[in-house]
């Protein structure tokens, strides 16, 4: 039996608001709460609610057969439960049926597994935490990272963890002749199995689906089932990744996303042997054939697969290194509003923000930012910084002088 | 004595320095009995009564009169529509030319007497709008024979100027309160700089805002030194500002408050704050200001790691400019080519020491401050170093800035002007 994998990246960031100079030293709130709230609650009217409600019926005609996975970041677990509790319901009802697996990272979709161990267990704990308050006891078994960031040594620390499995990019510059379409084993400690995207089949339905001049165009079910019938019958199991704004946000529903979403699962069980399972059902399920070397962390971003969407120019690699310059005295911190912007100051879309690569991938970035220019971004998120050090080090003098 | 004076803005509708230059000017004319018809493209009726205006959207003029049809075909040649806004860097361009599209109302050309309604602006019909100006100067010039001297400021104005001189016959004097070098670097707007050097060639005396400026006047523009004197710029207002705002951080603040462009020279402000960063950390530097160069300066700063020293707050005005002031403990100005600069005096009037290049006008004046080469970084920052560390340089510079300031009075620019009309005038008869 060959099978399916279908997995969904939920996050939003706590986007920052527009913060000056003058406000530093001053003003202790970062966050754009009105753009924040009105980013989600679109988004929930476009994309999580409509296909949140897909899906249970889905689950509903196919009891025990249809099956998802999901990785809610903690940002967006915190921003549900503040300006969509309606979203947060629909998900827990969707966890409840047992079909729906849900995914550990990082509580703030953080870059920390690129810069401390520590903060890294740390995040990846509080996400953990917060998904067991939320789902009922809940606890992941597989481990996603923060826009499938992967390397031999990350995923080392993600066994350490006790994880039996982690999603990555079946990046074409890993693999080499190798096919994604199987369990790989991590290259440092093969306990740990890992899953690679299918980025030419996730990236059919996530980026081309509605491109008029794809030669493919438009995309049937009946299609996607010919392609996937087309792949070599050893191959056993094809990672269909994606955000899960693709349904309703990038794609709109008057591409008619929906609706192949709707009968993707009737054609496939039809026309083909393949049947879905989770991560943890593929894991459990397939034998690995073989490790996969990640000397060099690679991610599902952009052309290059790599990690030059968050990190690698000035304005990146300064706000980054000043950030993490605060760790340890963060750690000694005992102050619930410092922890919390400590961490949601981690998010990585922050850093995503001040790309500059605007030839290639530019345009991407350019949609998912909040700011005109990757210099405004870094200003802004300067500034805030810049506040926070201040409180970091005031905070750090008074536990130094109470101990 | 009566003025004929040709300007191109006056406040409270201005964009840069020429109309404060011009409102001080006009106001130490006043306080010598000075009679000033002053002339401007747009009256907006809000201005202070301080001068005969006269508003020159409301001039009629004669396109019939002979001798208008000599300094007309001298001015055609001006309206090749030449998109350039020789004041602006490439935002605010983008502002003033969407301003100055839609306000700008069209006139049938037809009819031989018509009037021409100015934008007032450095906009899109700018070469336009500087060759009808000189049509007006012309018809007033004609128009009132009431005055005895004839005084233009800045290119802008200088065909008005000629113009006015040619129907007239009485003498020129015109202003440079900065020129196309000091705008644009070596790669200076061809069209801008032979106005400017048909203006000081047809003047009977060329008035610079400072020595700087009268050795570009001289060099570049081939005028004869006895042709040219220095008359520096002064405040309209010396007294000392208190400001109740307070600064929410606990480290000093350095701050460079300006255009981000070229003539400015913010790139070393940015290598002399790595400088100083280097040797103290716990100091602060403020880049306030927007300007073509922004980016790469925000690059730069990122690049030498200092950006959670280094701040960028964008251009600031009204009371955001007062409070950039107040908050600041060190004023640079680096400029790499300022005819004058009124921004160091500002600082002192907020109590901030200043350092200022030597390439700028106000060195002259401003004895109390220190000066250095705009290149020499290494200066910039061992005075930055010092005056944030050694109180007792920075405490002096203050008491001996504020009384510096008080003694550069707009009356004393004046007097020194009624004294080159005089000479001007003796020559000329």
């Amino acid at each position: 039996m060959r099978t399916i994998c279908f997995y969904f990246q939920v996050h939003q960031p706590f986007r920052l608001k527009p913060y000056r100079f003058f406000d530093i030293g001053e003003d202790h709130h970062y966050w754009d709460d009105f753009l924040n709230r009105n980013v989600i609650r679109k988004a929930a009217q476009r994309c999580y609610l409509p296909m949140n409600s897909l899906l249970m019926d889905l689950i509903h005609q196919y009891p025990g057969k249809f099956k998802v996975a999901f990785s809610i970041s903690g940002t967006f677990l915190d921003q549900m439960e503040a300006y969509a509790p309606d979203v947060l319901e629909s998900f827990q009802k969707l966890v409840a049926t047992g079909q729906v697996e849900l995914l550990n990272e990082t509580y703030t979709h953080s870059l920390a597994a690129l810069k401390s161990k520590e903060e890294f267990t740390k995040l990846v704990k509080k996400h953990q935490d917060r998904i067991k308050e939320l789902f009922n006891g809940y606890t992941p078994k597989v481990f996603r990272n923060t826009e499938l960031i992967y390397s031999d040594s990350i995923g080392s620390m993600v066994s350490e963890m006790g994880y039996k499995g982690i999603l990555t990019e079946g990046a074409k510059h890993i693999l080499g002749w190798k096919s994604p379409n199987y369990v790989y084993t991590n290259a440092i400690d093969p306990k740990l199995k890992v899953l690679l995207k299918n980025f030419r089949l996730s990236d059919d339905i996530a980026f081309r689906f509605s491109n008029k001049t794809w030669a493919d165009f438009p995309l049937t079910t009946d299609k996607f089932v010919t392609w996937l019938n087309a792949i070599p019958k050893e191959e056993q199991v094809v990672n269909l990744f994606m955000d899960y704004e693709t349904f309703g946000e990038h794609q709109w529903a008057d591409t008619g996303i929906f609706e192949f979403m709707r009968f993707l699962p009737e054609t496939i069980f039809k026309h083909s042997n393949f049947n879905f399972s989770t991560p943890s059902e593929v894991l459990d399920n397939s034998q690995p054939v073989g490790n996969i070397h990640v000397p060099i962390p690679i991610s599902w971003a952009d052309e290059e697969r790599d990690l030059t969407a968050w990190l690698g120019n000035d304005l990146q690699d300064e706000a980054f290194d000043r950030l993490y310059d605060l760790e340890s005295q963060v750690k000694g911190i005992d102050d619930p509003e410092i922890q919390r912007d400590w961490s949601y100051l981690q998010t990585s879309d922050h850093f995503y923000y001040m790309c500059t690569k605007f030839f290639s991938d530019g345009s991407v970035h350019q949609y998912f930012s909040p700011y005109d220019t990757p210099y405004d971004a870094f200003i802004n998120y300067m500034n805030v910084l810049s506040d926070f050090m201040l409180r970091v080090k005031e905070k750090s003098q008074q536990a130094k002088a109470s101990a | 004595m009566r003025v004929l004076m040709f300007g191109w803005e006056f406040p409270p509708h201005i964009s840069g320095g020429l109309g404060t230059a011009c409102y001080g000017l006009i106001k130490g004319m006043n306080h010598h009995n000075q009679e000033v018809i002053f002339v401007v493209p747009k009256l907006w009726g809000d201005e202070e009564d301080l001068a005969d205006f006269v508003n020159a959207s409301d001039v009629t003029i004669n396109y019939r009169e002979k001798k208008f049809k000599n300094i007309w075909k001298n001015l055609t040649y001006l309206e090749v529509s030449s998109f350039l806004v020789p004041y602006l860097g490439p935002e605010e361009y983008q502002k003033f030319t969407d301003y100055a599209i839609h306000d700008r109302t069209d006139v049938d050309e037809s009819i031989f007497t018509n009037k021409y309604e100015f934008s007032g602006k450095y906009g899109k019909n700018l070469m336009e709008e500087v060759s009808r100006y000189a049509l007006v100067g012309a018809q007033i010039a004609k128009d009132r024979q009431d005055f005895d001297i004839i005084h233009a400021h800045d290119w802008l104005a200088f065909p008005a100027g000629i113009a006015a001189k040619e129907m007239s016959g009485k003498p020129l004097v015109v202003h440079v309160h900065a020129t196309e070098y000091d705008r644009s670097g070596e790669s200076v707007n061809q069209p801008v700089y032979d106005i400017e050097k048909a203006g000081m060639q047809a003047a009977d005396h060329v008035v610079a805002v400072s020595h700087l400026t009268r050795n570009i006047i001289i060099r570049k523009y081939g005028i004869p030194g006895h042709k040219v004197s220095v008359l520096h710029n002064a405040v309209l207002d010396a007294s000392i500002i208190k400001s109740e705002y307070q600064k929410k951080v606990p480290e000093k603040i350095v701050t460079f408050l300006g255009r981000i462009t070229f003539q400015k020279g913010p790139e070393y402000f940015v290598e002399a704050a790595k400088k100083v960063i280097d040797r103290d950390p716990n100091v602060r530097f403020v880049m306030a200001g927007s300007g073509d160069l922004l980016n790469k300066m925000i690059q730069r700063v990122a690049e030498l790691r200092m950006a959670s020293r280094f701040h960028f707050t964008g251009f600031l005005k009204g009371k955001d400019v007062d409070h950039m002031y107040a908050i600041s403990d060190v004023y640079v100005m680096p400029s790499v080519s300022e005819p004058f600069g009124i921004a160091p005096l500002e600082a002192v009037r907020h109590n901030t020491p200043v350092i200022i290049s030597k390439q700028s006008g106000v060195a002259e004046v401003l004895v109390n401050a220190i000066k250095v080469d705009f290149w020499d970084v290494d200066a910039m920052a061992d005075a930055i170093f010092a005056l944030l560390h050694y109180d007792g340089i920075s405490r002096m510079f203050k008491e001996l800035g504020s009384d510096e300031l008080k003694k550069l009075k707009w009356e004393h620019v004046a007097a020194k002007l009624i004294t080159v009309y005089e000479k001007t005038i003796a020559q000329q008869s």
